[in-house]
């Protein structure tokens, strides 16, 4: 049987990295005495999985991982004792059952996820905010407006041009934040510093005069495959 | 939320960042206006390293089990940071509170080995506490000096106010008592170092005055303050049973050297190797109850959620109730996904049962330390080790499906000769040909035999304390000699060979055996930019070398002399419990080759028993 938790990561947990947040979540386990299940063999690791990983420095209200479990543990005691072990930064927020197959982990369901961008005054602090320019308003329309948005996509063997457009589902501006909903997951995966420093050209500004701050607010799956409602990743309704 | 010394441009830009954020499980907060003292414990070496060392960890827990006590940690900035401290001028901070080291009361330094030196004076100087302890105010921290290193300290004497000789469990209550009396009272830093210095296993250098004779060597060490005591006395848990010990240890977002809940099983080895300084230091041997262990083992794991647990002592297997330990621990967590690991364990038949059961012997070695290759030798070191005892162990485990061996070897052991050196290469092939001796059909390929050599260095408080030590170019002969018999065995497909590199025994050995002299050298090499020396990637041996040349300091007084019966030695102050007679009969009986048997079969009288613990009344009970 399986189940996949959601957390929170905020405050100073923002500069740990992916791997190390999967190291910290197997310790966690221990300590909470979650009856999660253990791979055959002479170093058995858990079972367990991250759906889409965070980069360092990025904050967020939607991060998922799915164990498999070797016994029945109710979702509220579970969340109560994870809780209690975890350190100041990283909040468990949900605690569901999931189908056992393959096709149902986070990872291979994930096909967006959103974001909130925040303008900073410098890229001292992520905390001290500055108020996004009336412009940028129509200047965000007009990035959108365009035929492509060609970057530079640059993973660790590689650089490839990239028309990022058609990953980018939704971006616009409420109050002082630029909200950003983008294609994740394992056929599309679009970051969003990468839309951002495409804006950032667009408006002709210099990267180091507008310091970013970046926190996820959820991921999402789609309810079927057909379908195109996306659905947080705890929320999908069980066949 | 908590503040961070350093901004996110410079977390974002450095090499992990979580090195410098402090937050980690069972890291410890207090409220700053509800305690008295502000204790800063230091490891001068990069975290991943500094988190590994258990001295810490009990010391940690101990301090903040005292209500009025905050410790907190801090580990010397690895080189991407220590340059932009230096340019923003940022002030070095501990971990938990990320408060300025200098607002502490008290920063302590445990030091591990003397290729730390350097670092030692980063962490003042990034602290920006006066390098010399005799130019500090009372708006400076004391600095404090433990650990193995502080057995000679008189290197560093310049640099610290006061140094711990011994177990940290036992007088660290009357120190801070001291200091709160004298704080109380407004006495002034010499106030409280006149205090300090009439504890037991205290040291106050800046209270002595050393005379040296024409030759170099000490002519008198005598203190020069009332308050100071004449000998320093080694200070000694006795019961490590009923003593601190963290149930709780802190865990690390990345992954330090011991990933793992260390229990300490014993403190000191019956052995008496006769190179081996912690053999010496810790006498008398101590152990902890089983009992003690088994909970422990228990609750550490229970509060860390680690998946391994090791096992820490100089010489495992001579812990009498192993076998009950290890049964248990493999019984009780090997189901739940728990690694055991086992070092220093004596391979034999009980050994090589409970290794097939906790690694895969496919993947996993097993390692001898016969340290030299000639019966000869090892007598000479009195590493109670045959041949045939070694030939046994790796026969046993060859026939239970092991085939890849390491061995540990030192050469510049005194008296050797060149014969001894080829015994190294000829005892690896011997162990290769007991192999082959069994059927092909039974065995798994080929072995592999992997020998290291180190370079023998004399320490302080072992009966080879007045050995004299070589060149650089003699070593490299040396290992030279060794890769060369290699060549000439017949199994020499098996067999690899490493060596470790002689520039830096050479310091090492200089400063474990050095004197106060030796301070202005380390100040001296750090200005010229000498830092992280025991990393190989940072170590500049040219600069060592120019810092000795420009303070008129010659490495071979320290290192080229056999030093004479009667000659004072910089470390002759501390008394560990053992003689010097002792040890001088020993450096003696070497030199016959001649064994002494270890402290369970027969007491030596070695001088340990002045203690009145561990081994030495185990048979009086």
């Amino acid at each position: 049987m399986k189940a996949r938790i959601k957390f929170r990561k905020y405050g100073v947990m923002r500069f740990i990295g992916h791997l190390d947040v999967m190291r910290f979540f197997q310790k966690a386990m221990r300590r909470a005495r979650i009856p999660i299940a253990f791979t055959e063999g002479y170093s058995p690791h858990m079972i367990m999985s991250f759906a889409q990983p965070l980069g360092v420095g990025v904050t967020s209200d939607g991060e998922y991982l799915d164990i498999e479990l070797k016994e029945e543990i109710a979702a509220n005691e579970a969340v109560i004792r994870l809780n209690e072990v975890m350190v100041e930064g990283i909040e468990v927020v949900n605690f569901v059952r999931i189908p056992d197959d393959k096709k149902s982990s986070g990872m291979t369901l994930v096909a967006a996820a959103s974001y909130r961008v925040t303008l900073l005054e410098s890229a001292k602090s992520a905390e001290i905010t500055r108020e996004l320019p009336d412009s940028w308003q129509s200047k965000i329309e007009a990035f959108q407006k365009q035929e492509s948005i060609v970057v530079l996509k640059k993973t660790k063997r590689s650089e490839a041009e990239v028309d990022i457009k058609p990953m980018i589902y939704q971006m616009h501006k409420e109050a002082n934040s630029i909200y950003l909903f983008l294609a994740a997951g394992s056929e599309q995966n679009l970051k969003p510093d990468l839309v951002m420093e495409a804006f950032t050209e667009f408006i002709g500004e210099k990267e180091e005069s507008v310091p970013f701050h970046y926190h996820r607010l959820e991921v999402y799956a789609r309810q079927s495959k057909e379908s195109l409602d996306f659905v947080p990743l705890d929320q999908l309704k069980l066949p | 939320m908590r503040k961070l010394a350093l901004n996110d441009e410079i977390l974002l830009k450095i090499e992990k960042p979580a090195r410098y954020i402090g937050n980690e499980v069972n890291s410890v907060m207090k409220d700053k206006d509800k305690i008295n003292i502000r204790f800063a414990m230091c490891f001068p070496d990069v975290y991943e390293i500094g988190m590994s060392h258990l001295g810490i960890q009990i010391l940690y827990d101990m301090f903040n089990r005292w209500e009025d006590v905050w410790c907190e940690r801090v580990y010397s900035p690895w080189v991407d940071l220590d340059q932009i401290m230096r340019e923003e001028n940022i002030p070095l901070f501990a971990l938990e509170s990320q408060d300025p080291i200098r607002e502490f009361d008290f920063l302590g330094i445990t030091i591990q080995y003397e290729m730390c030196y350097t670092n030692i004076l980063q962490i003042l100087d990034l602290s920006k506490i006066p390098l010399s302890a005799c130019e500090r105010s009372d708006f400076d921290p004391i600095v404090i000096g433990g650990g193995p290193c502080t057995y000679n300290p008189e290197p560093l004497a310049e640099f610290f106010d006061l140094f711990y000789i011994g177990d940290g469990e036992t007088v660290y209550d009357q120190l801070l008592d001291a200091y709160k009396e004298n704080r109380r009272i407004g006495g002034t830093r010499q106030d409280f170092l006149k205090k300090a210095a009439e504890i037991e296993g205290i040291y106050v250098p800046g209270f002595y005055e050393v005379a040296y004779k024409e030759d170099g060597t000490i002519a008198s060490f005598t203190p020069k303050n009332p308050h100071a005591k004449t000998t320093i006395q080694k200070q000694m848990e006795k019961n490590l049973t009923d003593t601190y010990y963290p149930k709780a240890p802190v865990v690390p977002f990345i992954k330090v050297t011991q990933d793992r809940i260390v229990l300490e099983i014993q403190r000191g080895c019956i052995r008496g190797c006769r190179f081996c300084q912690a053999g010496m230091l810790y006498r008398p041997t101590r152990e902890r109850e089983v009992e003690m262990l088994k909970q422990y083992a228990y609750e550490m794991l229970t509060n860390t959620g680690h998946e391994e647990i090791s096992l820490s002592s100089l010489s495992s297997s001579d812990y009498s109730q192993l076998k009950e330990l290890v049964t248990f621990l493999i019984e009780e967590f090997k189901d739940r996904g728990i690694n055991i690991s086992l070092p220093s364990l004596r391979i034999d038949a009980f050994s090589l049962d409970v290794m097939g059961k906790v690694q895969d012997i496919r993947k996993s070695s097993l390692t001898f330390a016969p340290e030299a290759g000639s019966q000869r030798m090892r007598d000479v070191i009195n590493k109670g080790l045959t041949e045939d005892m070694i030939l046994d162990g790796a026969g046993q485990a060859f026939e239970g499906g092991w085939n890849k061996v390491k061995l540990y070897f030192m050469l510049g052991l005194p008296t050797e000769t060149q014969e001894d050196m080829k015994e190294i290469p000829r005892l690896a092939d011997k162990i290769a040909r007991r192999y082959y001796e069994i059927p092909k059909d039974k065995r798994n390929g080929k072995c592999q035999i992997t020998t290291s050599t180190s370079f023998f260095i004399p320490k302080p408080f072992t009966p080879f304390q007045w050995a004299q030590m070589y060149n650089n170019d003699e070593y490299i002969a040396r290992a030279a000699i060794v890769k060369h018999e290699f060549q000439e065995q017949l199994n020499r497909k098996s067999l690899k060979y490493h060596w470790h590199d002689a520039e830096v025994t050479v310091l090492e050995g200089v400063f474990a055996r050095g004197d106060r002299k030796l301070s202005k050298v380390i100040l001296e090499a750090y200005k010229l930019g000498c830092l992280y020396d025991s990393w190989t990637e940072t170590f500049d041996n040219e600069k060592w070398m120019k810092a000795f040349e420009n303070t008129g300091v010659d490495i071979g007084f320290y290192n080229l002399r056999q030093r004479d019966a009667d000659e004072i030695f910089p470390w002759d102050f501390i008394d560990i419990g053992v003689t010097k007679e002792f040890l001088y009969q020993e450096w003696q009986r070497a030199q016959k080759g001649e064994i002494t048997p270890n402290c369970r079969v027969n007491c030596s009288g070695c001088g340990a028993m002045k203690y009145k613990g561990g081994v030495c009344i185990e048979s009086k009970n």
